[in-house]
């Protein structure tokens, strides 16, 4: 019998990924926001998003909550660790997410809401990437709490980190865009794209590197044989597909770019599993240590089979609904 | 230690402060999903172009509703972690897999249909677009199933076992845990509270628009459809709110004797006490006005039937009866307010005078926002009401909190604030303005609202006005 915990740790890292992709690119929109003209470039890049926004929003709830539900301990021990991140993400996303109808409302204070809309994302992403060094940097756990202060997770790793994923969400961004819109704006999230590309990776890089020597346990799964031969898979596959997002870009292929920045992603989680694995709190909390009780398990596991197949096929429902390039008359 | 209970202080505030705010929008959405709901399956059914308008005017009011409880509702699904972590990990096992049913069955639900309610109508024809709005309104529906089990476990938990890590373990049946004995009665009290809030926003904007001009069909016919549901569901409510009264006498006794203000115990019948004041130091209630026996005969169907008072209790596991006392008269007072103005509009109605009379109309705009105090009264009567609990009897709320500095708290709860305020106080006024504009035929949906695209939206023409502009220009 497979062990449930296991299920239950792919099925939660399944939710992170779904919302870090979705929202990501939605972020991503966001912190380029500000660089795209006022009037119909703008009005695209939100337009692009508007219709799914909300359900990709829902897989952070469904990550915050499941993690409650299937690791309880783990969550009571990384949001206390890292309470101003959280504090601020949420706050941040109360303005991103009041952004998309309130820009519409008050054509008056429509900059004040594109802003509300850009620092709400950029504070967001900032903040998600931080939470992920804070975790990764380990968290002080002391009979079943977080044991240290509220300003622990403040290291140059962390904000790194912060930066790395920010530059991830802008590329996804800056992709989905080139896929979605034409004319000036598309031009625009070409060359956009190229840059957030160069910065994802040279920060890729940059933490690819700082983190074996963050902790000895990662340095020891990255760097000993055997698990050398696999892991360096990892690098020389995201080398590959640098390559081809490069070139995707430069020869302005549309849908490409966008499903290889994915594939970045995708590759940059399986990097995580390989540090992790078997923790989900670094050096402190197995998946086991955290989990909840088999009933609550099995209880949830029903939940999950009969409502995500069904889940899954109305998102994809709505994305295939908007379909196609956002222009100026909209889908139509 | 000093500082140890201030950081408990401010969490307590912060969490009373954004549960409040987060739920005076699904107060009013779950309301307005389901009367959205009535307004096209009539549409459909009658093929009375009237109807669609209400639908799209209510529609737009919608959408900026929702946007503002999605947001405040997952700052609510992370302070479970951020600032009760003891709590979470604790009860983490049992209502977690609860609020993830809620995430699984509601959130995504609501997520998925909504774009085709707001903008989907020429997309996929009229049954399917009811089809939607249906599954929305059932998504806000399933979403409180869920939570309200949640917090009825926390009133009167059973079915569950204790781990030796301390954890509370579910027992064998998920069924005793997700219907405890509270759960019936506050899902059905709070989901009228629901309607009844929404009912009295949508007859205050119908009387609001009455008083401009009497005979504007738009305006009579959901003033009438809001008089309606006064007339019949508030006495419905206030016979729930009875049964859940007597309910929470047999699980939590204690909270009633506040809510009723008997510090002291009657052997041989309590009193009503209607008003006073308060006094947790000495124990009594100054200047209290009261009916003899009258609680006994409300409480225990009997003049003369005795009544445990707060003397009974330690002083320790007294809750602050200041707050519970006046919390639960605002809320029996307005839903006496309630029952009193669907009366009146009965009568109004029997004589011929429903759209004719200034005085109905006034008053129906005065209780306009009155299901929102009622709905935060009746949670700060149940919650303050259950301290210092947050597992009734068995988990002490100062042994819930999160390991966090009171500065730490104490600037997010400061943050919280000032963001509330600002952003949803401006989402308010947007949604005041749209219901000073008189509803009208021909009423623009969304999908014909130019450039812009929300929530889950389909498209429309981008660079265009929108309807406030052409209006204001
Ligand atoms: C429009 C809103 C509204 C109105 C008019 C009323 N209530 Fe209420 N009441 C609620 C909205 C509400 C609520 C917000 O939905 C609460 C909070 C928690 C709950 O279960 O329902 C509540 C709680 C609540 C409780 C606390 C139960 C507990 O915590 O264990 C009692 C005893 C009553 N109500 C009784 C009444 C009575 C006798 C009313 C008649 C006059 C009344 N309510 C009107
Ligand atoms: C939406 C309507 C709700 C409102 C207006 C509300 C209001 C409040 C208030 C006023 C307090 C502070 C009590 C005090 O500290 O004296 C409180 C505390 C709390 N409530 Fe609620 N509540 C609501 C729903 C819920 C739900 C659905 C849950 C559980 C899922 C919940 C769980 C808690 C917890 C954990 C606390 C903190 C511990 C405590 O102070 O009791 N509440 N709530
Ligand atoms: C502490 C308790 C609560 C938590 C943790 C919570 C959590 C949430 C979250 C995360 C959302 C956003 C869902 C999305 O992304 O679409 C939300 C929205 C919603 N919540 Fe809450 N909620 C709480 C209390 C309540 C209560 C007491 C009710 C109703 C009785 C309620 C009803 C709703 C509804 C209907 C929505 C849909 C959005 C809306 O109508 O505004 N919630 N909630």
């Amino acid at each position: 019998m497979m062990d449930l915990t296991v299920i239950w740790a792919i099925i939660i890292a399944f939710a992170v990924f779904a919302y870090v992709v979705m929202d990501g690119f939605d972020l991503g929109i966001g912190i380029l926001f500000p660089s795209f003209k006022p009037g119909t470039e703008r009005d695209q890049a939100m337009n692009s998003i508007a219709p799914v926004w909300d359900g990709n929003e829902t897989w952070l709830v469904l990550g915050g909550g499941g993690l409650l539900a299937a690791f309880p301990l783990a969550y009571a021990v990384i949001l206390p660790a890292t309470y101003p991140l959280i504090i601020a993400m949420l706050l941040a996303l109360v303005f991103r997410g009041v952004a998309f109808e309130f820009r519409w409302r008050d054509p008056a204070h429509r900059p004040f809401w594109d802003m509300a809309f850009f620092g709400g994302s950029l504070v967001a992403a900032m903040a998600q990437g931080m939470t992920l060094g804070a975790l990764l940097q380990g968290i002080e756990v002391v009979d079943r709490a977080y044991a240290g202060s509220w300003w622990d997770w403040l290291t140059p790793y962390t904000l790194l980190a912060g930066l790395g994923v920010t530059a991830g969400y802008a590329l996804l961004g800056a992709c989905w865009l080139v896929w979605k819109i034409r004319g000036s704006g598309q031009d625009h999230a070409y060359r956009l794209a190229i840059g957030a590309a160069v910065a994802t990776l040279v920060l890729l890089v940059a933490i690819s590197l700082y983190t074996p020597f963050v902790e000895a346990q990662y340095f020891r799964r990255w760097f000993t044989m055997p698990n050398i031969l696999f892991a360096s898979q990892v690098p020389l596959l995201t080398a590959i597909i640098s390559f081809l997002l490069f070139r995707g870009l430069l020869k302005r292929q549309e849908a490409m770019p966008f499903l290889l920045s994915l594939a970045i992603f995708l590759l940059g989680m399986i990097g995580l599993a390989i540090s992790m694995w078997p923790y989900v709190v670094p050096d402190s909390l197995t998946i086991w240590d955290a989990a909840a009780p088999h009933r609550s398990q099995v209880f949830m596991l029903i939940g999950v089979g009969l409502t995500m197949p069904l889940i899954l096929a109305y998102t994809g429902w709505a994305y295939w609904v908007f379909r196609g390039k956002v222009d100026e008359a909209g889908y139509h | 230690m000093f500082e140890n209970a201030d950081a408990l202080l401010l969490a307590r505030f912060q969490f009373a402060f954004t549960v409040s705010f987060h739920f005076i929008f699904p107060a009013f959405s779950i309301g307005l999903a389901s009367y959205l709901a009535v307004l096209e399956g009539l549409w459909l059914k009658t093929g009375k172009p009237l109807y669609l308008d209400l639908f799209k005017y209510w529609l737009k009011i919608f959408a900026i509703t929702f946007a503002m409880g999605v947001v405040s509702g997952i700052v609510m699904s992370y302070q479970f972690g951020t600032n009760w972590a003891v709590f979470s990990d604790r009860a983490g096992p049992v209502i977690g897999p609860l609020m993830a049913y809620e995430v699984l069955t509601a959130f995504f639900l609501e997520a998925g249909f909504l774009g085709v309610m707001l903008f989907g109508m020429e997309k996929v024809g009229k049954k399917l677009h009811f089809a939607a709005t249906c599954m929305v309104a059932l998504g806000t529906a399933v979403s409180a199933f869920w939570i309200l089990s949640v917090n009825s476990w926390m009133q009167t938990p059973v079915g569950h076992e204790f781990g030796a890590n301390g954890q509370f373990l579910p027992g064998p049946s998920w069924w005793t845990i997700v219907f405890n004995p509270s759960f019936p009665y506050r899902l059905v009290h709070t989901v009228i509270a629901a309607y009844l809030t929404t009912a009295m926003v949508v007859g205050a904007v119908g009387a609001w628009h009455l008083l401009r001009d009497r005979s504007n069909a738009h305006a009579r016919k959901m003033f009438s459809m809001a008089m309606w549901m006064a007339a019949l569901v508030a006495p419905v409510q206030i016979f729930a709110g009875d049964m859940h009264g007597l309910n929470t006498l047999e699980h939590q006794p204690v909270k009633v004797m506040a809510m009723e203000g008997h510090f002291q115990s009657h052997p041989d019948g309590a009193p009503l006490i209607l008003f006073g004041i308060p006094d947790s130091q000495a124990n009594v209630i100054h200047y209290a006005i009261e009916i003899p026996k009258a609680s006994s005969l409300i409480l225990k169907h009997s003049l003369d039937a005795p009544l445990a008072g707060l003397d009974t209790v330690p002083e320790d596991l007294h809750p602050s009866v200041g707050i519970v006392f006046w919390s639960f008269r605002i809320m029996v007072g307005i839903g006496l307010g309630m029952l009193g103005l669907g009366l009146w509009s009965l009568l109004a109605r029997w004589r011929g005078k429903l759209y004719d009379w200034p005085w109905l109309h006034r008053a129906a705009l005065v209780m306009g926002p009155s299901g929102f105090v009622a709905v935060i009264a009746g949670w700060v009567t149940t919650e303050v009401g259950r301290q210092p609990w947050t597992v009734y009897g068995l988990l002490r709320t100062a042994d819930s909190v999160s390991p966090l500095d009171a500065p730490a708290v104490g600037l997010s709860l400061l943050a919280f604030v000032v963001v509330y305020f600002t952003v949803f106080g401006v989402g308010t006024w947007y949604i005041l303005r749209l219901m000073n504009a008189a509803p009208h035929s021909h009423e623009e949906g969304l999908e014909h609202e130019p450039a812009p695209v929300r929530t889950a939206g389909i498209t429309p023409a981008a660079g265009q006005l929108t309807a406030d502009d052409r209006e204001g220009a």
